[in-house]
């Protein structure tokens, strides 16, 4: 577009704008709590340690693949594990969940703003003069969505499972397994049912859930598959925060339980 | 009564543009378009503002008040804050012709270059075809736009990034949505959509959502589907195998 | 001088104007559309309610009979018979191809277009799209006619018909961008410029509504009829008063909403005429299941013909039981206590109005009831053409929609405007067509100079008389004036008295205005464009106020409280205005043309 004499000065450059509200507070949570959970996240997966407590297991571990726990599903640590590499068991699954949330449409909106300044809000200057979008690489493969997606669906089956063990507490007098519920239990049981608002409300879930029809009137599971996911969808942004908070928190719950700082009551 | 001031831009092709300041009586109820056509009459006579209906029908006095993409008529005064002047500037996306007033043609050229409807033949022999209203309901939201072209002039595509030629921006997504999600529509606009059109080029910053005075849910309910139905062309293996062995 | 060259130009964008560029560009021939605005915006995206068309998806008893005995009953049987029977014919065609270029309306259960029920027709008969109706209608034309290879003028206003031997030969007009002059070439015009709505102060009318077409056509030699006839649309906005005169639409009381006075009464159950006695519920339970579809019951009074229901509310103000802002209330939020989703259902059926009230009001129709008051809307009077090519006596000049006369009557009905732009534009675009294919256009010639000297010295009149000192009459001033006058003495309860001297204000306007000035350049000057637009919305004026002191009588829209009753000879008589040979306004009494015997029957089994 030709600039014409006589037009606004443009808006380049960082934060510049004519808003006057209080357009970086959105921008600057996101950075703070954004970095925050990966932060936490990075150091709670190098821990290889507290990750279970009895019937409990944190969902930053599950599943454990390998390691050194009852809720191992192979055996322990590979023995091809390079020496070279801190092992834990982590490190084999945590790449799914984080590269769901990654390339989830909601999140890409929010840390281009917070991350990239791309812009940092709505009518508000960028720093930068080029812009590739994600026409090209390497935001192009932000395309992978859904495979991602299917990783976290099987999570969510994977979780619940968990969500259902914790409600199985071995009697330490009988050693036999009893149906009860403890705070962590509420605790594992919360955060499958955020995680699942999130991952069936994701618009690619959507898409494949029916979005990609013209007509969806006729078939009535389809429908109801579609509305239900179209329900969550207007809700993505809270359950993303929201899910986001409770498996850092149901792993801080978990490992402060199993470090003896926090005590498990049990309810039932 | 209340006075108010307003800062309002001045300029026009060929000259130096500047904000210049006027003062107004402004009554209850009264609106940022009020305010200008009342300073019109008292004291600009040519200041000139693009406008129509008034009403939030027409999508005509889309202009920038206190930094954000407004529509003029729906902006009432007693929202916004006292304590300063009122800034009003032409969109930004669009080359000034002046004042207040933005040359918005290329979106008209724009729009000719979307293949239009193409309805398959018709359901019953008297011409007519059927449609469930829940089908048409998806539409029905994008059918909403006044062609305010608020959302291109939000849009930092277009705004800071000037890819008016290898990007359509969100009006035109609307309009793309409308057509591809017609449940009578056969005709194929996904190619386009990723090369000519630059969908891949949205970002996600659902500011177009945000401004849209119909309140239609641009990135959500179009942009992103629209991008998913060019990923399930373009970018998914697994689905295009399925596709080929299936024939769907 | 720019010069632009069609076969066909078409001066306006809206409704008429798109339809007949459409059908005028399918027939072949090269198609020019003037538009005043941005494409898309005419004041056609302000229709709400529907478009009327006997397509009997709702209740099988309709047919197009029907529809024609309903428009003509509305109209006071002053109507072109033969406009009236095309248009009932043909509306349910012109709505299916609608449907075959994109358009989406609300669908039935059975999947097919769903109609609802409104003001003075029998059945649920308008096609619609929530309230947004207009807008579905404005797109679908344009996004169909931007892929057929019109060349369209965007923000160019036509300020004068240049003719040759008596026959149309194009335009001339002035951008808004640079106000640049050009001249547009033409072996057929057709005017689709809408109403004349800014005339008056409180008007649902956006600014281009200036009566251009009207004035376009009587400077040209054609004939205006009906112009009396006003509509006020019953329902604008009331409050706060820079919304004043927004429309309402009927679709609120459609969906079950009620009139309502400051005592709680539901007055229009008070004054039922005779004409509609029987077609009326008798109690607001009746009333209610109508709107819910029963087809037994009747429909409420406040679904009567728009003229009477804006008489009675303007009674009930003048009565002092008006609104504590000089309206009365509209209320829908009463339906809760008939449906339990009441909340949901109205901002589904309902979502603009909803919008309007809560953005531009503050008011939330879902529980509170609404201020309104009659607002000018429409006028039923317009340029006299041919029932069936939409030609006027001018030949070459083609006339459609608003600006176009005769279909109505003495009153519209709602919804029967958008059909009557689809059908009567359509028309017009193919009968122009066809006759600039046996007329081809002529080259340049002296008359064109002439007239083109004459229209650029006019237009630029304002701004020089700026540098020259004029007396400095201000464009906004005159315009503001003329509102308040028309508003005061020529509205919607009439009189001699207050006629004459509206008039008598009106020539002096006239004179006064030939000395307005206006500051600034040619560039994007909305000064100098309201300047322009004056001469057109006087002469509209004019003719208002001296066809209203001829008719003495009440019929329809136009009502007299000094001669409260139909008249007989009145109702056998059509106004018809026309440029005398002095270059005076003349005025001529011509019989109504009575329907062919097969359409009186029509009406007669439909009483």
């Amino acid at each position: 577009m030709p600039t014409v004499a006589g037009a606004l000065p443009e808006q380049q450059g960082f934060g510049v704008t004519r808003r006057r509200d209080n357009w970086w507070v959105v921008p600057a949570a996101t950075f703070a709590v954004l970095s925050g959970f990966i932060v936490y996240s990075t150091w709670a997966a190098f821990q290889n340690a507290h990750y279970e407590f009895g019937n409990y297991l944190s969902p930053m571990y599950s599943p454990v693949l390998f390691g050194d726990s009852h809720h191992a599903w192979f055996g322990g640590k590979p023995s091809i594990w390079p020496a070279f590499l801190p092992w834990s068991p982590a490190l084999l699954i945590l790449w799914a969940p984080a590269g769901f949330r990654l390339t989830c449409y909601y999140y890409r909106g929010s840390y281009y703003k917070a991350f990239w300044a791309s812009p940092v809000n709505c009518t508000v200057g960028k720093p930068w003069r080029t812009y590739r979008g994600e026409n090209s690489l390497p935001l192009i493969l932000q395309n992978v969505h859904r495979y991602f997606l299917y990783l976290a669906v099987a999570f969510i089956g994977i979780l619940s499972w968990d969500a259902w063990m914790a409600m199985w507490f071995v009697d330490p007098a009988t050693g036999t397994e009893q149906f009860g519920v403890g705070v962590g239990t509420l605790v594992l049981t919360t955060n499958v049912i955020l995680l699942g608002g999130y991952t069936f409300g994701c618009h690619s879930f959507r898409h494949l859930a029916g979005g990609f029809l013209n007509r969806i009137s006729g078939k009535p599971a389809r429908q109801c598959a579609y509305s239900c996911s179209s329900w969550l969808n207007v809700r993505h942004m809270k359950f993303a925060w929201t899910s986001l908070f409770w498996v850092a928190f149901s792993d801080v719950y978990v490992r402060l339980c199993s470090m003896g700082i926090w005590t498990d009551y049990r309810i039932l | 009564m209340a006075s108010r001031t307003f800062r309002i831009w001045r300029g026009e092709q060929g000259a130096d543009g500047q904000f210049a300041e006027y003062t107004t009586d402004i009554t209850e109820g009264m609106v940022v378009l009020d305010a200008v056509h009342q300073i019109q009459a008292e004291s600009a006579g040519d200041l000139a503002v693009r406008w129509n209906c008034k009403a939030g029908k027409c999508g005509s006095c889309s202009a920038e008040v206190n930094g954000n993409p407004r529509l003029m008529c729906m902006t009432r005064m007693s929202d916004l804050p006292e304590d300063r002047p009122v800034t009003i500037e032409p969109m930004r996306t669009f080359p000034l012709l002046k004042d207040l007033v933005t040359d918005v043609s290329w979106n008209f050229e724009v729009k000719k270059r979307i293949k239009k409807f193409k309805p398959r033949a018709p359901d019953a022999a008297d011409g007519t075809w059927r449609m469930d209203q829940r089908d048409v309901d998806r539409v029905q939201e994008f059918r909403k736009c006044i062609e305010c072209f608020l959302c291109q002039d939000v849009c930092h595509v277009l705004r800071d990034s000037h890819k008016h030629d290898e990007f359509v921006g969100p009006r035109f997504f609307v309009h793309a949505a409308a057509l591809e999600m017609h449940p009578l529509d056969t005709e194929d606009r996904l190619e386009e959509l990723k090369e000519a059109q630059g969908v891949g080029y949205c970002n996600i910053t659902k500011c177009c959502t945000k401004v849209c005075p119909e309140h239609i849910t641009i990135t959500d309910n179009a942009i992103i589907p629209l991008k998913e139905r060019v990923v399930d062309r373009f970018y998914d293996p697994v689905r295009n195998l399925f596709r080929i062995v299936t024939g769907r | 001088m720019q010069v632009a060259e069609h076969d066909v130009l078409v001066i306006g964008a809206g409704g008429a104007g798109l339809r007949a560029a459409i059908e005028a560009s399918a027939a072949g021939v090269s198609v020019g559309l003037v538009t005043k605005s941005l494409l898309g915006k005419a004041h056609t995206v302000m229709a709400e309610g529907g478009i009327a068309a006997a397509l009997a998806n709702v209740d099988g008893r309709d047919d197009w009979r029907t529809h024609f005995a309903d428009t003509m009953r509305g109209g006071q049987y002053v109507n072109n018979p033969t406009m009236a029977e095309l248009h009932a014919r043909e509306a349910p065609d012109r709505v299916r191809e609608l449907e075959a270029w994109g358009a989406v309306f609300d669908r039935t259960n059975d999947q097919k277009i769903l109609q609802r029920n409104f003001g003075g027709h029998k059945y649920p008969r308008l096609a619609h799209v929530g309230d947004r109706t207009g807008l579905e209608m404005i797109r679908t034309l344009q996004d169909h006619g931007i892929h057929l290879g019109i060349d369209v003028h965007m923000e160019w206003t036509v300020t004068r018909l240049i003719s040759d031997g008596g026959r149309v030969v194009g335009a001339f007009g002035y951008d808004r961008e640079k106000g640049r002059f050009q001249v547009f070439r033409a072996a057929a015009v057709v005017l689709a410029t809408g109403g004349i709505g800014r005339a008056y102060r409180v008007t649902s009318n956006s600014w281009e509504y200036t009566g251009d077409g009207h004035a376009l056509a009587y400077e040209a030699g054609a004939e205006l009829i009906d112009m009396e006839y006003v509509q006020f649309h019953p329902t604008g906005m009331v409050w706060p008063p820079s919304v004043r005169g927004i429309l309402v639409t009927e679709g609120v009381r459609g969906e079950g909403g009620v009139l309502r006075n400051s005592e709680g009464n539901r007055f229009m159950f008070d004054d039922i005429p005779d004409l509609y006695t029987g077609s009326t519920a008798a109690d607001a339970e009746e009333g209610w299941r109508y709107t819910q579809g029963d087809k037994e019951a009747r429909r409420p009074p406040e679904l009567l013909t728009r003229d009477h229901v804006a008489r009675c509310i303007v009674r009930e103000i003048k009565e002092g039981r008006g609104s504590p802002h000089g309206g009365v209330f509209l209320d829908i939020a009463w339906i809760k206590e008939k449906l339990k989703d009441s909340e949901a259902h109205i901002r589904r059926k309902l979502p603009s109005m909803y919008h309007q009230f809560k953005e531009l009001a503050g008011i939330d129709i879902t529980s509170e009831a609404m201020e309104v008051g009659p607002t000018t809307h429409y006028v039923m009077g317009g340029v006299k053409v041919d029932g069936e090519t939409q030609m006027s006596r001018v030949p070459g000049l083609f006339a459609a929609g608003e600006c176009a006369g005769g279909l109505h009557g003495a009153n519209r009905l709602g919804g029967n405007s958008l059909s009557d732009l689809l059908v009567f534009g359509k028309r017009a675009g193919e009968h122009a067509a066809k006759y600039a294919g046996a007329n081809p256009r002529s080259a340049a010639s002296g008359a064109e100079n002439e007239q083109v000297e004459a229209a650029t010295r006019d237009a630029l009149a304002p701004l020089e008389r700026q540098d020259g000192g004029g007396d400095g009459v201000g464009s906004y001033a005159i315009q503001s004036e003329l509102q308040d006058l028309m508003q005061a003495k020529v509205g919607i309860v009439r009189s001699q008295a207050e006629l004459e001297s509206g008039l008598a204000d009106v020539l002096a306007l006239k004179e006064r205005s030939r000395n307005v000035s206006v500051a600034g350049n040619r560039a994007y000057n909305p000064g100098w464009h309201t300047a322009l637009d004056l001469p057109n919305l006087l002469l509209v004026s004019e003719a208002v106020a001296r066809t209203a002191a001829l008719r003495k009588e009440s019929r329809g829209a136009h009502f007299r409280e000094d001669h409260t009753a139909k008249d007989e000879h009145w109702g056998k008589t059509t106004l018809v205005v026309r440029k005398g040979a002095d270059g005076e306004m003349e005025i001529e009494e011509e019989a109504v043309t009575p329907p062919r015997e097969e359409l009186q029957q029509i009406i007669e089994e439909n009483r």
